[in-house]
């Protein structure tokens, strides 16, 4: 779970080499598109899925054309602010919205409740759901990554975008579909959280969750955002479960400290020496 | 229009340049000190914010706008000064031995977020010091012995010399002196071989070491400093609102004095002060034009943060500057007239690598 929003933080990072604050607010307003078409529209599950990744993808192409486009070749930091400020909007505009609103709704699933025995480990159809998502959108990325001109042609964006100029890579359309794709994987994530969280607006603060888990990992390391959403899963809940109250919220936190500590990069991350 | 001739090296390390900021400076000052005549009560409690913030945002501005260090956790720094003041002077301590006690723990607590800060760049220090603002802030909710959890602590009114500071211009005057004494302290050290060193760090790591400066030392000096200012403003704004509680000191804080360095101008002490002004004005702001607006949005709760970022986006992209930036233009606009040109304080891109793989 955390992993899926981990791997919209990467996603985003591999590409641009910008850190996305406002991925978690991204979620948040997939879900809540998810919701209108369940409820509004009365779409079944699968459509509503489709639907709100498809409004997603529009809407994360339009922030990177408004927002993003504007502070292309400003330093990292610039960058890091605006998608904070973004992340301020979006949770500020979802509670204007009529329908949408403070309150909390449940977004109803095909999967909820039903309980699986597997080899006497009882395992919740739901989060056998979200595991099952996850592990297909990551083959499905890294087949992506690694197979398709766009895929390639985003990677190299993020290695150096102005030797990707030259090499006739369309940089700005590529940061474009970049943050669509990035905003429909953050919507997956979200429709995939919502029964667990419910969907209300302050939903995005998962999102800062998620960043322990992509720096764990190392930013820029698809892998390393799996493990890393793993460990800090796993971390959560057995602090939950041996530590007293309240070590479960900082156990994340804690963790990414003494990771960065013992290795600056994360586990996967490249250390590389900067030259001049 | 006025011309520097610079005819001695000294001049340059001058704290005033010339005549003029003397005056005008002067005036500020004059007209600051005559505030509780002309200012009403409710001005003057704006003015105590105005000051207090003026504070952080120096020390914010000295780490991130001259040293080049982010930092996200800086509620934290905040959250320790407060709570150091809150109980000192419930223990009894006078404030001007408990003011420095809040200013120094901050300050230890700063090294010992700094020392990661040696090992770590960009992005990953700012989320360094996330993670470490997180954590502070449930320290402040758990420890229920000593900071009283959720439920807060009341904070005692400030007693100086044997006399209570109770009265509205009583505090002012303290907080317009704290925040003077800053601002001359900083821009004295920024003058300094210290402050030299300090933005040479930040232009770029390599070179100042190579000139020299000792890397670990002065950032771990620098967040020492930009903690202890901060714990002073964490201290007095525990007096202020006399009231503390751990959600006084979230993240969103700190990205609101994030936000606060970066709306006033990154890199100029006249920037910390007017992004404190504009942070504390804002709120009014808003609360004016929203009578005007149809009742869907005035009564969003997410409006002020929905306006907040707007104004942070809206800057970053049109006057990255910020609001220093923009009277350096306007001053230079006049002082050039007729002979300003759109491209005098244009910014060369820099396209993004990445720093992985080089």
């Amino acid at each position: 779970m955390y992993a899926l929003v981990a791997l919209g933080f990467v996603l985003i990072y591999k590409a641009t080499e910008t850190v996305n604050f406002a991925q978690g607010d991204l979620m948040m307003l997939g879900a809540f598109f998810a919701l209108t078409g369940a409820t509004v529209l009365g779409l079944p599950y699968w459509l509503t899925i489709v639907f709100a990744v498809a409004v997603m993808l529009v809407v994360g192409m339009l922030l990177e054309r408004a927002v993003l486009r504007p502070v292309l070749g400003y330093p990292a930091f610039t960058v890091v602010m605006v998608t904070i400020g973004v992340g301020f909007v979006l949770r500020g505009v979802v509670t204007m919205i009529p329908g949408w609103g403070t309150e909390t709704y449940a977004l109803a699933t095909p999967f909820a409740d039903h309980v699986m025995r597997v080899g006497g480990v009882v395992v919740a159809e739901q989060q056998l759901a979200v595991i099952l998502h996850t592990a297909v959108l990551c083959l499905a990325l890294y087949l992506f990554f690694r197979f398709t001109r766009v895929g390639i042609a985003m990677q190299a964006t993020s290695q150096n975008q102005l030797a990707a100029y030259y090499m006739g890579i369309p940089v700005r359309r590529v940061n474009m579909l970049i943050w669509g794709l990035s905003a429909g994987i953050a919507t997956i994530g979200g429709i995939l959280l919502a029964p667990m969280t419910f969907v209300h607006s302050n939903m995005g603060f998962i999102g800062l969750k998620a960043f322990p888990a992509a720096v764990v990992g190392g930013f820029g390391s698809v892998p390393g955002a799996i493990v890393g959403g793993l460990i800090i899963g796993v971390v959560e809940a057995l602090a939950g479960f041996y530590l007293p109250e309240g070590f479960k919220d900082v156990a994340a936190y804690v963790v990414v400290l003494v990771v960065l500590l013992v290795k600056p990069s994360g586990i996967f991350g490249e250390t590389v020496a900067k030259k001049v | 229009m006025r011309f520097l001739f610079k005819t001695d090296y000294d001049q340059d390390l001058r704290l005033f340049k010339h005549r003029g900021q003397v005056f005008w400076y002067g005036l500020l000052f004059v007209v600051l000190l005559a505030a509780p005549w002309w200012a009403s009560e409710y001005m003057m409690t704006q003015l105590h914010f105005i000051g207090i913030y003026s504070i952080v945002g120096l020390g914010l501005m000295l780490l991130v706008g001259f040293t080049g260090q982010i930092s996200l956790g800086h509620a934290a720094f905040l959250a320790v000064g407060a709570y150091t003041e809150a109980l000192l002077a419930a223990a009894g301590w006078p404030f001007w031995l408990s003011l420095p006690c809040a200013a120094l723990l901050s300050a230890a607590v700063g090294i010992v977020v700094g020392l990661p800060a040696l090992r770590l760049k960009g992005i990953y220090l700012a989320i360094a010091t996330l993670a470490f603002g997180v954590i502070a802030e449930e320290i402040a909710a758990r420890w229920e012995s000593l900071t009283g959890g959720n439920s807060g602590l009341h904070v005692k009114p400030i007693e100086l010399f044997g006399a209570k500071l109770d009265g509205d211009a009583d505090f002012y005057y303290l907080v317009l002196a704290l925040t003077a004494v800053c601002c001359i302290a900083l821009a004295n050290l920024l003058r300094s071989s210290t402050g030299r060193a300090f933005v040479a760090i930040r232009d770029s790591e390599i070179s100042a070491a190579c000139m020299g400066v000792n890397l670990a030392r002065y950032k771990t000096l620098s967040f020492a400093l930009s903690a202890a200012l901060t714990g002073v403003g964490g201290a007095l704004y525990a007096h202020k609102v006399s009231f503390i509680s751990p959600e006084q000191f979230t993240l969103l804080v700190s990205i609101e004095l994030v936000t606060l360095v970066i709306l006033g101008g990154v890199g100029s002490l006249h920037g910390a002060v007017f992004g404190a002004a504009f942070i504390i004005v804002l709120p009014q702001l808003i609360a004016i034009v929203k009578d005007y607006l149809p009742a869907a949005v005035a009564g969003a709760a997410g409006l002020q943060s929905t306006v907040f970022g707007l104004v942070l986006i809206g800057f970053i992209i049109f006057e990255p500057m910020g609001l220093y930036g923009r009277w350096l233009k306007i001053r230079t606009w006049f002082e050039l007239f007729p002979f300003y040109r759109k491209g005098m304080f244009r910014r060369q891109k820099t396209y993004m690598k990445s720093e992985r793989l080089r």
